[in-house]
C-alpha cells in the first residue's frame, strides 16, 4: 500500500474470478491448515484451481504442475493486489488461513457483491480490505475485464474506487478501515476496558455461578 | 419486546466501544488443534496468559486418525505434519493449564459433540470456538458462533469478543415430517430455499411445532448448518426437552442446577418481539434432500431432476455448469442415476447416537452394495462410540460391511487419512460439499444418515421407505 498526499491507496491490476460462493476451502484447502504458522501460505492460495495436481504442505510452487489457464498464473494478474468476484465470497469455514493466503500472495483488497460474515471480519484483522459493491457495479467491472486488463485505484480514506476517471464509492465502517490504515491491535484496545470486564465478571459470578463451575 | 438473541446479547454486554462495536463476555471457549496454535503463539509473544482458565476446554479432532485402537498417543500419528499440530495442542494446554480431553481420553471427540454431552455447554451461555460449526451449541439456547484465530487469541487474553450486533431472523418449522425425513433434510431444504447467503448478517432463531417436538440432537443438526445458510448464529429457545438433556449430562449439584433452571426459563423470545425477517416452512411437504453440486444450496428432493444449464436462470447458469462439470454429472438426469463409491457417516452435523441409531435401523441385516468400496461410520465422541457399542450398533454396521472407527472430524474435511480419491463419489452426512472438501477432486453429496445408510446398501440414492 502506498501513501499519497490524500491518503492510503491500493492500486493496480485486478484479477477476476467470475463465480459465486467462492468458499474458504477453495481459497485454501484443508491440507494447508496443518501449518502452525501465521505466514507462508502464498503458494497454496486457490490451490485446487492454480495447479493440476494434489499438493501437500511444504511442497513449493516450483514442484507443482501449474494450470496456466488460471488467472493468477497469467501475467500481469500474477502480481495483482486486487481481486474481483461475485456473491458470498469467503463463505464456509472460519479459517483465518484463507485471509492469510490472500495476504501472503499480495492481495490487499477483494471486491465482491457480498462476503461470508466470518471471512469479512477476519480480513480487517490482517490488513485485507473487503469491498462490497452492488451487483450492477460488479457486473460493470466484470464487463470491463473483457475488453482489456482492468486497473483500479482504491482510496481507503475517501472510500472510493477510481477507474478511468470514473469514481465508485463504497461503504465500510470507519472502525474497520481504521484497523487497516493504522494497523491497530484489538487486544491492546480491549485492555483499555479491563476494569469493566473485571466488574462484569464479578457480577456474573454472583448471579450465574453455575457457569463458573 | 425482545428476541432470544437480543436477551442473550444484552446479558453478556460488557460495554459499547467508541467504534460502535460491543464487547461481549464469553462464558465458554472451545479449542482444537487447527485454529489455536497461532493464537497461543500470539499470547506467548505478548507475554499474556488466558484470562479465565476454566472457561476453556480443548480436544484434538480435525487431524486425528480414526484407526487408533487402544493405547494410542499423539506420537503415533503417521502424518508428521498432523502430528506436530496435535502435539502442539498438548504442549499449549500443559503450558497454560487448559483442560484438554486429549487423544488418549475416552471422552475425546469432535469439539461440538463433546461440549454438550459433557455438560460444558449450558443454556444462556455465550460460546465461541475457532470453527464455524460452533453455531451447533445454539441448539441449547446459547449465543454461539465461530471465530477466526485472531479472535481466539483475543478471547483467550480478554474473555471478550469484539462484535457488532446481528439482525434477527425467525425460521418457523411447522407440521409433522414424513417417514424417513430427519432434521438434516429439513435444514438442507431451508438452505436450498434461502441460499448459502440467505442468513448472512443474521442470527437465526428456529422455532415452530416441529422444533418443539425435536430432540436436542436433531436441534443440533439444524443449528450446526445455520452457517451453511450464511448465519454464524443459529439458536433455539431452551424448553423441557433441553433441560432434560442438560440434566442428564450435568456435573452441577442439584441446588445449583435448580437455580440455573429458573434462570433458563426466561430465555425465550417475547410474544410481541419483532424480527427483521421471518420465514415459515411446512415440513410435512419436505422429502429426503440430497445435494447434487458444490454448494449446500445446490440441493433437491432425492427423486427430482438434477438442474441443467437449460432450465437455470441467466444468473446461475455459470454456477450450474461449473458444479455439474466438477461433480462429473453428464447425461444422468436424476441423483438415483449416479453410482456411488464411498459412504461417510459422521461429522459434527450427524455423528451423535440418534444419527447412528437411525442409520443402523436401515442397515440392519443387509449388506453394502458391490459398488461401494468403503463405508465408514465415525462416532462423534468416545462416549457416543461407547453408547453405540453398548447398544450393539457397531455390530450392525460391521456385519453389513461398514468399517467402525474412532472419533474425529474424519472425512468431513479429510485432514486426516480419511479422504476421497480423485473423482470418487461419496454419500456423506457432513455439512459441506465444496470442491475438494473430502479430498482432491472428490465428489460429495450431502444427505441424512438415513439416506447415506440407504445409499450404502442400495449403491445409489433412492427411497429409503
Amino acid at each position: 500500500m502506498k501513501s499519497n498526499s490524500e491518503g492510503l491507496i491500493i492500486d493496480g491490476v485486478v484479477a477476476h474470478i467470475d463465480r459465486d460462493n467462492i468458499d474458504t476451502d477453495q481459497i485454501i484447502p484443508t491440507e494447508y491448515l496443518k501449518s502452525i504458522k501465521k505466514f507462508g501460505f502464498e503458494d497454496y492460495l486457490f490451490d485446487g484451481w492454480r495447479y493440476k495436481d494434489d499438493g501437500k504442505l511444504g511442497v513449493t510452487k516450483e514442484e507443482r504442475i501449474i494450470d496456466k489457464s488460471f488467472i493468477l498464473n497469467k501475467e500481469p494478474y500474477n502480481e495483482s493486489k486486487i481481486l474481483l468476484s461475485r456473491d458470498n465470497f469467503g463463505c464456509g469455514s472460519s479459517r483465518e488461513h484463507a485471509v492469510w493466503a490472500l495476504r501472503d500472495f499480495g492481495i490487499k483488497a477483494v471486491i465482491a457483491s457480498s462476503f461470508g460474515d466470518i471471512f469479512y471480519n477476519n480480513s480487517f484483522k490482517n490488513g485485507l480490505l473487503p469491498i462490497i459493491l452492488d451487483k450492477n457495479e460488479i457486473e460493470f467491472l466484470f464487463s470491463e475485464t473483457k475488453q482489456n486488463v482492468l486497473e483500479l485505484s482504491i482510496d481507503l480514506e475517501k472510500k472510493e474506487i477510481i477507474y478511468n476517471q470514473k469514481c465508485i464509492t463504497f461503504e465500510v465502517e470507519k472502525h474497520l478501515i481504521d484497523r487497516i490504515i493504522f494497523g491497530l491491535d484489538d487486544i491492546d484496545i480491549t485492555f483499555k476496558d479491563k476494569d469493566k470486564i473485571i466488574d462484569f465478571e464479578k457480577n456474573r459470578i454472583s448471579t450465574r455461578p453455575w457457569i463458573f463451575k | 419486546m425482545k428476541t432470544l438473541y437480543d436477551k442473550l446479547w444484552e446479558e453478556h454486554h460488557v460495554t459499547q466501544l467508541d467504534s460502535g462495536e460491543s464487547l461481549l463476555y464469553i462464558d465458554r471457549h472451545y479449542l482444537h488443534e487447527v485454529t489455536s496454535p497461532q493464537a497461543f503463539e500470539g499470547l506467548s509473544k505478548k507475554n499474556l496468559k488466558p484470562w479465565r482458565l476454566d472457561a476453556n476446554i480443548a480436544t484434538p479432532d480435525h487431524n486425528v486418525p480414526t484407526t487408533r485402537g487402544n493405547n494410542f498417543t499423539s506420537d503415533l500419528i503417521n502424518d508428521e505434519i498432523s502430528k506436530i499440530q496435535v502435539v502442539e495442542l498438548d504442549k499449549n494446554c500443559n503450558k497454560f493449564g487448559i483442560k484438554q480431553f486429549d487423544i488418549q481420553s475416552n471422552k475425546q471427540g469432535i469439539v461440538h459433540v463433546i461440549g454438550p454431552e459433557l455438560g460444558y455447554t449450558l443454556p444462556g451461555m455465550t460460546i465461541v470456538c475457532g470453527d464455524s460449526h460452533t453455531s451447533t451449541h445454539g441448539a441449547l439456547g446459547c449465543l454461539a458462533m465461530g471465530i477466526g484465530t485472531s479472535e481466539v487469541e483475543h478471547v483467550l487474553a480478554t474473555q471478550c469478543l469484539k462484535v457488532s450486533k446481528l439482525k434477527n431472523m425467525n425460521v418457523r418449522f411447522e407440521g409433522v415430517p414424513q417417514v424417513n425425513v430427519s432434521s438434516k433434510d429439513i435444514v438442507l431444504y431451508l438452505i436450498g430455499k434461502i441460499g448459502t447467503a440467505g442468513g448472512t448478517g443474521y442470527a437465526i432463531e428456529f422455532s415452530g411445532s416441529y422444533i418443539d417436538k425435536l430432540s436436542v440432537e436433531g436441534r443440533m443438526t439444524i443449528c450446526n448448518m445455520a452457517i451453511e445458510a450464511g448465519a454464524k448464529v443459529g439458536l433455539i429457545a431452551p424448553d423441557e426437552t433441553t433441560i432434560d438433556y442438560v440434566k442428564k449430562n450435568s456435573f452441577l449439584d442439584d441446588e445449583l442446577f435448580n437455580q440455573a433452571k429458573q434462570c433458563w426459563k426466561s430465555l425465550r423470545t417475547d410474544d410481541k418481539a419483532v424480527f427483521d425477517n421471518e420465514i415459515e416452512i411446512d415440513v410435512s411437504k419436505i422429502k429426503p434432500q440430497v445435494t447434487w453440486g458444490t454448494s449446500p444450496e445446490m440441493v433437491v428432493n432425492f427423486d427430482d431432476p438434477i438442474p441443467t444449464i437449460i432450465d437455470s436462470n441467466e444468473e446461475s447458469k455459470k454456477n450450474v455448469e461449473l458444479a455439474r462439470s466438477y461433480m462429473g454429472i453428464q447425461n444422468e438426469s436424476k441423483l438415483s442415476d449416479l453410482v456411488f463409491d464411498k459412504v461417510f457417516i459422521g461429522s459434527c452435523t450427524n455423528s451423535r447416537i440418534e444419527d447412528l441409531r437411525q442409520a443402523a435401523e436401515i442397515v440392519k441385516g443387509k449388506t453394502i452394495a458391490e459398488n461401494i468400496s468403503e463405508a465408514i461410520v465415525v462416532p462423534g465422541s468416545g462416549l457416543v462410540k461407547e453408547q453405540a457399542e453398548n447398544e450393539g450398533l457397531d455390530k450392525v454396521f460391521t456385519d453389513a460391511g461398514f468399517i467402525w472407527r474412532d472419533p474425529g472430524c474424519s472425512m468431513c474435511l479429510g485432514m486426516n487419512p480419511d479422504q476421497l480419491k480423485p473423482h470418487e463419489r461419496c454419500a456423506s452426512t457432513s455439512n459441506r460439499n465444496f470442491e475438494g472438501r473430502q479430498g482432491y477432486l472428490g465428489r460429495t453429496h450431502l444427505m441424512s444418515p438415513i439416506m447415506a445408510a440407504f445409499t450404502a446398501i442400495n449403491g445409489t440414492v433412492g427411497d429409503p421407505s
